[in-house]
């Protein structure tokens, strides 16, 4: 089984947000960049079925230059090897034509996405390039089993959970429950030293157009004070005539 | 025209359908046009005109008794094609953010989730969003000529708007493809309010101290008729299913009243509950991020704080019953 890890670069959750060039960038001035949460769910489940299935692991992202050490970091936990598309990440769309263009090429039978980046939170790439190649796609997915062309997948739903069959081709978008937290993997320094080596190749774009364009960013209006009180009487009647939320 | 898909379940519209009709038809005054809605097997749907929908599109086909992304996505499409609409309006719920991925390719529309208020304007069209989890709002122009918005829930609010509403049968041609995944299971409670649907959101963290402390939550939670949630630590720790984990890597929350028991405040969790209106936080350590977050607090024991507020609101129900 070939499969096709997407990896999306994003800040590390504790960043702090702040924007640059009269609000129209993100400022990544001291902002550390990690693997997505949600790609890394979908990468270590993709390390089981290396592990346990033989499968081959490669991993992409479309980004310039500077998402390679996050790639890296992927081949040090265990992917055979990355593609860097190289061209900066727009909007969704353009970012799931480039990948469908990889996943075409490659003839991978399994794409693991997250359920959305923690960045831009669009949660549109995997069943944009799912649609796009023609493939079967399962959104929020927390479980996932392949047995030739077959596969078992659960999928979160509001309240609950859906288990569903169906067969390769498969693109998700995954989320923690793939695998446990626990299950994570922190490279050691084996994986890092093999990481060096392996094949990182750098792609050009495919011809694409972004259909929307992000023009500028804010960050919320700063909260009044919070107000303490010390019984629980003030604050249900706090929540009902002020708040007006009981 | 401005096409709303109004989600429904066990045949009944959901209040996030009802949303999206509202906002719908604020898109609509704004371009001079009115609003077609599409349901899916929902059985009544008088409600859509309350809220400014002039005209429904009702599919009524048993195989789509359970939600089918692909399938779904495909009779959303060919109602836009069919009514030529410019702007097609979903939700956030988890369904709807499973199937307009599918839809914008489909229909070759720029596609903006999470969206806050009625566009800026509609000619460029631009929307404002969150992004970065609540923690910012975007700005977006969309540059196609049909456009997807993804209205996040309780942003709009419902807004009455009494139009009469002409119900016309739909039938959409679905496809073998439509039908390549087969649902086995579905578990879910039915008696419990979920995180996605609640008005009111109870949430526990590691101040609770163990699973077993977790009897009070719940009372509190069913005494507002609130889903209960909890923070990531506690979910690692198997005190609690990833199911109710809030926060940025866990389910977002945009409820009227989000209650915070024994929660410091990590920022990944208040930004993915930063979208709720009011938040009340209720913690024995003053110095606990949570207070600068939210708009109500108390400072002491959870465990002494929390039965007295049951019973308080217990009372306060009776009363005004």
């Amino acid at each position: 089984m070939k499969i096709l890890v997407c990896i999306s670069h994003v800040p590390d959750t504790t960043s702090k947000i702040n924007f640059t060039d009269s609000d129209t960038k993100f400022d990544t001035n001291g902002v550390q960049f990690v693997i997505n949460p949600n790609d890394e769910f979908g990468l270590t489940r993709a390390m089981w079925f290396k592990e346990k299935q033989g499968a081959t692991v490669h991993v992409v992202n479309v980004g310039g230059p500077e998402t390679e050490p996050t790639l890296r970091k992927a081949l040090a936990i265990g992917a055979d090897e990355a593609i860097r598309v190289n061209t900066a990440a727009t909007d969704g769309f353009s970012v799931a034509k480039q990948l469908a263009s990889i996943a075409k090429e490659g003839g991978y039978d399994l794409v693991i996405g997250g359920r959305e980046s923690i960045d831009y939170n669009g949660g549109m790439v995997p069943g944009m390039l799912a649609k796009l190649i023609g493939a079967n796609f399962v959104n929020t997915c927390i479980g996932l089993e392949v047995e030739g062309d077959k596969a078992t997948v659960i999928r979160e739903i509001d309240g609950g959970k859906e288990t569903l069959k169906t067969s390769l081709p498969l693109v998700i978008g995954g989320q923690k429950g793939l695998v446990e937290e626990s299950d994570l993997r922190i490279p050691n320094m084996r994986g890092i030293m093999q990481a060096r080596t392996k094949p990182l190749n750098v792609k050009e774009p495919v011809a694409s157009n972004a259909e929307t364009n992000t023009v500028s960013f804010e960050k919320p209006a700063p909260k009044g004070a919070v107000k303490l009180v010390d019984t629980v009487d003030e604050l249900v009647n706090l929540l009902h005539n002020e708040a007006k939320v009981i | 025209m401005i096409l709303v898909y109004t989600e429904s379940e066990e045949g009944k519209i959901k209040k996030i359908a009802l949303e999206a009709v509202s906002y719908a038809k604020g898109i609509a005054d704004q371009m001079g046009t009115s609003v077609t809605a599409v349901s899916i097997n929902a059985n009544d749907i008088s409600e859509l005109g309350k809220y400014g929908a002039s005209k429904v599109l009702q599919v009524s086909n048993d195989k789509l008794n359970k939600f089918n992304g692909e399938a779904y996505a495909d009779v959303i499409a060919q109602a836009a094609k069919t009514e030529d609409a410019k702007v097609i309006v979903v939700t956030s719920s988890a369904n709807s953010k499973f199937l307009a991925p599918a839809l914008a390719v489909n229909l070759e529309a720029g596609y903006v989730p999470n969206v806050t208020a009625l566009p800026e304007s509609t000619s460029p069209f631009k929307v404002k969003s969150n992004v970065f989890t609540n923690k910012a709002f975007a700005t977006t122009e969309i540059k196609t000529d049909r456009k997807i918005i993804g209205l996040g829930k309780n942003s709009y609010g419902l807004k009455e708007n009494e139009t009469s509403a002409t119900a016309e049968a739909f039938s959409p041609n679905l496809d073998a493809h439509d039908f390549d995944m087969e649902i086995i299971s579905v578990d879910k409670a039915t008696d419990k309010v979920t995180i996605a649907d609640a008005e009111i959101v109870v949430s526990g963290g590691r101040g609770l101290k163990g699973p077993e402390n977790w009897g009070m939550i719940e009372d509190l939670a069913k005494t507002l008729g609130a889903a209960t949630a909890c923070s990531k630590p506690v979910s690692d720790m198997g005190w609690r299913p990833h199911s109710e984990h809030v926060g940025q890597t866990g389910k977002p929350v945009a409820s009227n009243l989000y209650i915070a028991i024994g929660i410091s405040g990590a920022i990944q969790h208040l930004a993915g509950i930063n979208a709720s209106k009011v938040k009340v936080v209720i913690n024995n350590d003053p110095e606990a991020p949570f207070f600068k977050a939210a708009d109500y607090g108390i400072v002491g024991d959870a465990f002494e704080i929390v039965p007295k507020l049951t019973e308080k609101l217990k009372e306060f129900k009776a009363q005004n019953a």
